[in-house]
C-alpha cells in the first residue's frame, strides 16, 4: 500500500501537469475554428447525454494536420527551427566546452565563484536580458560602436533583426545548460588518467582528445539536448531579436494563436512539435540511463 | 649449475640504469627530496619504502617525468632525463588508482600505448595477446574496467604499463587496493613477471612486508632522505639506525651505556640488571649512550635458568599474544622494561608450559642484538 502511494505521486504529477493539458491541446487540434468563446467547435455538451458525446466525437477530425502539410509555411518553419536549433547547439557547445574545461581546471577555491558567475544571469529576468541584447546589437548599439571604434568596419552593420542575432541570443541564453553538465563530468575526471595517457606516449593535446573528450561525452550529450530541445520551440528570442524573415515554429505558433486566433491550427502545430521532440527526449533519457549504469 | 648471486650493486663495473645525483625537490618552502643520491641497476626490483610524506612518491613522479628536479640531475642509462617529457621516456608507470581508461575495453587499454607508437595493427595485436597471456586476462579482453574485479584491474594496469616494454617500470603502491590474501598471491606474481620480462621495477610502498617480499633491494626513506639502502635481509638483520630498526618489523629497543669490550660493547642499561654484551664491528666513538635493538624472535624464553648464555635477564610474563603460528610474550623486567620474545608454536597450545605471571628467563646470543648510535 505504501509503495502504491509512493509510486502514485509522480504518476499523479505527470497526469495533472502533463497528460491532461496535452489531451486538451490534442482535442483542440482536432477541432474546427469558430467565432465563439472558446474559439473552436465542437465542445462537449454533457447535458445532451449520450448523443452529446457522440456528436462531440463526430466533430473531431485530422483536418488541421492535413492543412499543415498543404501550406509550405509550416514545414519550412519546422525545418528552419531544426536548423537554427541544431546550429546554435553546436555553437553553444563550442563556446561552452572551453568554459566548463576552464572551470574544472581552476583551483578548488575558485570553482564555487565561477559556478555562481555561470548561474548569475538566471537571477535577472530573461526578458530584460534579451532587451539588453537588443541594445547591444542594434545599429547604434554597443557592438557596432565598438567595431567602428576599432576600425574593423566603416559603417554600422545590421545585426539586430537577423538570424545572426537569433543565434547570439540562443547561445547566450542556453550557455549555462551546456556548461553545467559538461563541467559536472569534467570535474569528476581523474587527473591520473591524463597522466597515464601521457605516460603511455600521448602528447597533452592527444590526451585531451583520447581521454578527456570521450570521458565527458555524457556531459556533452546532456548539454546538447538541454539546449536543442528548448531552442527548437524558442519563441521569445526569434520574435525580439530575429527579423521578419526569421522563421521559427515557436513564432508561427504564437502568431496562429494570438494574431489569427486560430486555436486548432496552433494546437496542431504544438502537437507536431511535441512529436518531433519526443525522439531527442527519448535519446536523452537513454543517455542518462546508460551513464547511470556505467557509474553503478 | 650453481646460480650466480644477483647483486650488481656490489660490482664496480656495472653501469647503473638510474642515477640520482644530489637531487633536491622543493614544493614552495617544503623540501620533499633533500640532496639525495642513489643508483638503481638493470633488472633490479627496487623498493622505496617509507611512511606517507617521506618523498617516495615524489621520487617516482620525477622518474616518470611528472615532476622536475629543483637541483641535481637524474640519469637514465647515462643520459640526463630532465629535458625529456613523460610521453617520450622509456619509463612506464602503474598508478596507485590503476588509472584504467573507463571508456576503453581491457584490450584497448593495453593497446593504448602501442597505438601511440603507430605500430602496425598486427604487431599491436600480437603484443596485446602476449600481455593478456602473461597476466592471465585472455577471457576478459573485451570487458570494460568496471566489469572486472579489483585483482583483475590490477593485472590490466600491469599489462598496460608493460606493453611498451619499458626500460623501467614504476609501480606506485601497486597492491594497496587489494585485500591481504590477494595481495600476497599478487606479490609472487609480480616477482614472477619481473623475472620473465627482465624489466627493472621500482616499487613505492609503505608496507614493509611487501617491500621485503618482492624487492632485491630496499631503500628506507624518511623526510626526503635515504636512511638505508640494502637487501631486505641486511635491512632487517643489521639496520643502520634506530629509525630503520623500528620501521622494519617488530623490535625491542633497550637504551643504555656502552663500553668497549673485546670485539664489541658491554652495555649497562638499568640498575640491578646484568651487563649485556653485543658483538659489533661498528665504532660508536667516545659517546657512551647507545641503543640495543633485538628482534623478538631472537630472544629465547625459558622457565628454567639456561646455562652459559651471554645475555640473560629475568622477568615476569605480562601478556601473551597468541597469533596461531607464533606467540609473543611480553616480559616485564624488575627494572621496568618490557621485552618482547617470540616463539614458534610447534606444539599444541594445551602443552604450552608458560602462562601469565610466570617468572621466566630471557636470553639471547651476543650476535643477536644490534648496537645503534643515538
Amino acid at each position: 500500500m505504501r509503495r502504491l502511494v509512493l509510486i502514485a505521486v509522480p504518476y499523479l504529477w505527470l497526469l495533472t501537469l502533463f497528460l491532461i493539458p496535452f489531451l486538451i491541446v490534442l482535442k483542440i487540434s482536432l477541432s474546427d475554428t469558430a467565432l465563439s468563446i472558446p474559439p473552436y467547435t465542437p465542445t462537449l455538451d454533457l447535458g445532451a447525454g449520450w448523443t452529446g458525446v457522440k456528436e462531440f466525437f463526430a466533430g473531431l477530425d485530422f483536418e488541421n494536420f492535413w492543412f499543415l502539410t498543404t501550406d509550405e509555411l509550416y514545414w519550412k518553419a519546422y525545418l528552419s527551427s531544426l536548423q537554427i536549433a541544431f546550429l546554435s547547439t553546436i555553437m553553444t557547445l563550442i563556446v561552452g566546452y572551453p568554459i566548463a574545461y576552464g572551470m574544472a581546471q581552476a583551483p578548488d577555491e575558485w570553482r564555487p565563484t565561477l559556478m555562481l558567475l555561470v548561474i548569475l544571469p538566471f537571477w535577472t529576468s530573461f526578458l530584460i536580458r534579451v532587451y539588453a541584447w537588443m541594445g547591444i546589437l542594434s545599429r547604434e548599439g554597443l557592438l557596432n560602436q565598438f567595431l567602428l571604434w576599432t576600425g574593423v568596419i566603416d559603417a554600422p552593420v545590421k545585426i539586430l533583426n537577423t538570424d545572426t542575432a537569433v543565434y547570439i541570443g540562443i547561445v547566450y541564453t542556453y550557455l549555462p545548460f551546456m556548461v553545467l553538465p559538461i563541467y559536472a563530468t569534467l570535474e569528476k575526471l581523474d587527473e591520473s588518467l591524463l597522466e597515464a595517457a601521457e605516460d603511455l606516449g600521448c602528447s597533452r593535446a592527444s590526451a585531451f582528445w583520447l581521454v578527456t573528450v570521450p570521458l565527458s561525452k555524457s556531459g556533452i550529450i546532456a548539454g546538447c539536448f538541454l539546449v536543442f530541445i528548448p531552442a527548437l520551440g524558442e519563441f521569445v528570442i526569434p520574435s525580439l531579436l530575429g527579423g521578419s524573415q526569421t522563421l521559427m515554429i515557436g513564432k508561427v505558433l504564437w502568431e496562429e494563436f494570438f494574431n489569427n486566433r486560430d486555436w486548432p491550427i496552433a494546437s496542431a502545430v504544438a502537437v507536431v512539435l511535441l512529436l518531433i521532440l519526443i525522439v531527442p527526449i527519448i535519446l536523452f533519457q537513454r543517455n542518462e540511463q546508460k551513464q547511470r549504469e556505467a557509474e553503478g | 649449475m650453481a646460480q650466480t648471486v644477483f647483486e650488481p650493486w656490489n660490482d664496480p663495473d656495472q653501469e647503473p640504469l638510474i642515477q640520482f645525483r644530489n637531487v633536491t625537490k622543493r614544493f614552495g618552502d617544503f623540501t620533499a627530496i633533500d640532496n639525495l643520491s642513489l643508483d638503481i641497476f638493470e633488472r633490479e626490483f627496487f623498493a622505496l619504502l617509507g611512511p606517507s610524506g617521506c618523498g617516495k612518491t615524489t621520487m617516482m613522479r620525477m622518474l616518470a617525468g611528472f615532476e622536475g628536479v629543483s637541483e641535481g640531475a637524474i640519469y637514465l642509462s647515462g643520459k640526463d632525463i630532465a629535458p625529456v617529457p613523460p610521453n617520450k621516456r622509456a619509463v612506464n608507470m602503474m598508478f596507485q588508482s590503476y588509472a584504467l581508461f573507463p571508456h576503453l575495453s581491457v584490450w584497448d587499454n593495453i593497446a593504448f600505448g602501442l597505438k601511440r607508437d603507430r605500430l602496425p595493427k598486427k604487431a599491436i595485436g600480437d603484443r596485446v595477446s602476449e600481455m593478456l597471456q602473461l597476466t592471465r586476462l585472455e577471457k576478459f579482453a573485451h570487458r570494460k574496467p568496471h566489469q572486472i574485479s579489483g585483482g583483475q584491474r590490477q593485472r590490466v594496469a600491469l599489462a598496460r604499463s608493460l606493453a611498451k616494454a619499458p626500460k623501467l617500470l614504476l609501480l606506485d603502491e601497486p597492491l594497496g587496493a587489494l585485500d591481504k590474501k590477494l595481495r600476497q598471491d599478487t606479490q609472487f606474481e609480480l616477482m614472477d613477471i619481473q623475472e620473465k620480462t627482465g624489466t627493472t621495477f621500482v616499487i613505492v610502498t609503505h608496507d614493509q612486508e611487501e617491500a621485503m617480499t618482492v624487492a632485491s633491494r630496499v631503500a628506507v626513506m624518511d623526510e626526503g632522505r635515504l636512511i638505508q639502502v640494502d637487501t631486505p635481509a641486511q635491512i632487517y638483520e643489521s639496520p643502520n639506525s634506530l629509525y630503520v630498526a623500528d620501521f622494519i618489523g617488530d623490535v625491542n629497543i633497550i637504551e643504555g651505556h656502552a663500553k668497549k669490550s673485546g670485539d664489541g660493547y658491554d652495555i649497562t642499561f638499568a640498575e640491578g640488571q646484568p651487563v649485556l654484551h653485543a658483538k659489533t664491528s661498528r665504532d660508536l666513538g667516545s659517546a657512551g649512550k647507545c641503543y640495543l635493538a633485538i628482534r623478538p624472535e631472537k630472544v629465547t624464553v625459558s622457565a628454567e635458568k639456561p646455562e652459559g648464555r651471554t645475555n640473560l635477564v629475568k622477568g615476569t610474563i605480562l601478556d601473551i599474544a597468541y597469533l596461531g603460528n607464533l606467540s609473543t610474550y611480553h616480559v616485564k623486567l624488575a627494572s621496568g622494561q618490557i621485552i618482547k620474545a617470540q616463539t614458534a608454536n610447534t606444539r599444541r597450545i594445551a602443552r604450552r608450559d608458560l602462562t601469565w605471571e610466570d617468572e621466566v628467563w630471557l636470553s639471547w646470543t651476543e650476535t643477536a642484538a644490534v648496537v645503534l648510535e643515538v
